[in-house]
């Protein structure tokens, strides 16, 4: 990034506090989090950058960035901040802001992973793997990763031909829809 | 003693493994174990980076039936052992949270169903001295790195039943089996987990790293407690070993497959098939038959 990043406002710091419930603004750049990070090598922000761009209201860099969709919510984060921050809330704040604002986008597999699993949970009320990767590699395009494991995993009884109903699906499909709608009010 | 059991989503399909030795070695252990009706899926991570309220409310319509059965909850996959904790925690102390996890599922909820790792019920319900007394195969010579991954230990005030940065719990369960845990610094060093499917690339270098880890202190084979961390320390460990840096091929064992040896329990009932590196040569070099002394009395 070469533009040089001004405060202007802080509407998007105090937005990512109250959603993540936590106290972004504590964060005096140790970079702990970063060290300890396991998918930092492949971010383009490290955790701590995230809460320095966050504290700045870079809500563009933030929300298109690719570390929120890398963050494994491993937790390492959360569990060592000196401040008490909840980096690994955080991230679940961003991303889920970066779907509220309906932003395009690119590379995120991460979304497109979240969505194929939630599909697959509201249709039978667990996830049906075999149905899930399939609609994961639908959606990103990427039809030939890891399809050379699929016959390898079917001798070992590792992935089910057919979907494993919950009794209560119905059930879960009535939370979605009332989660849902409580998310559009 | 006596649990609501949770199974989980990959209990059913890539770790089946998981679920026929954790329910084998509860049996022998006469640790009781009664499926939880109906349950549905937790949501895992995809839940909680989209939805405050689904993230909640999934494990709840389970924690809601544990508790219509009055029964303590168990469950093995750590991914849901941490998703059912995290609800609990968020409607014991966030009102807006019981209020709207109550509104969604239309049941009311108070967060009071205690939920167990069933590492934690072998460690501090059973106890590792209850169960080296049940030992019939000692996995005598068996060098072992216990790898706890992230949320079986993190974050502390909600999973709770461990050191976060360094447990000890499966330790302690591995040297009642006879076998020997290793010292190693990776025990809580994230696998990737869910990267698996978007992030390969990521996961095979840091299973890479953890696989040579362990081998380096001297571990010939690892024991997990979770399915996300056995899949892509096993499924993924050929890639792994190609892309980063050859490392021998290193069996991934369940504590509960463990366990189960140690208890005298077959190959078949502890569903070893499933392994993508076999156990089998290792733990003949070691003497430790698989064929089970209590074969066909389950």
């Amino acid at each position: 990034m070469s533009a040089i990043l001004q405060w202007n406002s802080s509407d998007f710091l105090e937005e990512v506090q109250r959603r993540s419930n936590t106290a972004v603004s504590a964060c005096f750049q140790c970079h702990k989090c970063s060290t300890g990070c396991p998918v930092g090598r492949e971010m383009d922000f490290l955790p701590s950058q995230v809460m320095r761009l966050v504290h700045l209201g870079a809500e563009a860099e933030v929300l298109g960035s690719q570390a929120i969709w890398l963050c494994a919510s491993c937790e390492a984060c959360t569990t060592r901040c000196p401040m008490g921050i909840d980096i690994a809330a955080v991230m679940d704040a961003l991303r889920i802001m970066a779907i509220d604002r309906q932003l395009v986008l690119t590379g995120a597999h991460g979304r497109e992973f979240n969505r194929s699993f939630l599909g697959s949970v509201r249709r039978h009320g667990r996830v049906y793997e075999m149905g899930m990767m399939a609609a994961y590699k639908l959606r990103t395009g990427d039809l030939l990763t890891d399809v050379g494991k699929v016959p390898q995993m079917l001798v070992k009884g590792k992935l089910s031909l057919l979907p494993k109903r919950s009794g209560s699906v119905k059930k879960v499909r009535e939370v979605f829809r009332r989660a849902e709608e409580e998310a559009g009010q | 003693m006596k649990y609501a059991f949770f199974p989980g989503c990959s209990l059913e399909s890539s770790a089946w493994d998981f679920d026929r030795s954790t329910r084998a070695v509860c049996r022998t252990l006469g640790i009781e174990l009664e499926d939880i009706p109906d349950w549905v899926c937790c949501g895992s991570t995809p839940a909680h980076a989209s939805s405050d309220s689904l993230a909640v409310a999934l494990p709840a319509l389970n924690l809601q039936k544990a508790q219509a059965a009055g029964l303590p909850v168990m469950t093995a996959c750590a991914s849901c052992y941490a998703r059912l904790r995290t609800a609990n925690h968020k409607v014991r102390n966030e009102a807006a949270d019981r209020e709207r996890t109550e509104r969604i599922t239309g049941k009311p909820y108070d967060g009071g169903v205690e939920v167990h790792h069933v590492l934690d019920v072998l460690v501090n319900h059973f106890g590792p001295d209850a169960i080296r007394a049940k030992v019939s195969r000692a996995l005598d010579g068996l060098r072992v790195a216990c790898y706890y991954g992230c949320l079986l230990a993190r974050p502390p005030e909600i999973v709770a039943f461990d050191d976060p940065e360094h447990p000890t719990s499966m330790d302690d369960v591995v040297a009642a089996t006879g076998a020997e845990p290793v010292a190693w610094p990776y025990k809580t060093e994230c696998c990737g987990a869910s990267l698996s499917m978007t992030h390969a690339g990521a996961v095979s270098r840091l299973g890479q790293k953890l696989l040579s880890m362990a081998r380096q202190a001297g571990a010939e084979c690892l024991a997990v407690a979770c399915p996300l961390c056995q899949v892509n320390l096993d499924l993924r460990q050929a890639d792994a070993s190609k892309a980063h840096g050859t490392i021998p091929q290193t069996p991934v064992l369940y504590i509960t497959q463990l366990v189960g040896l140690a208890l005298g329990l077959s190959s078949r009932q502890l569903g070893l098939r499933a392994l993508t590196v076999s156990a089998e040569r290792l733990l003949a070099e070691r003497g430790i038959a698989t064929v089970g002394a209590r074969e066909g009395k389950l």
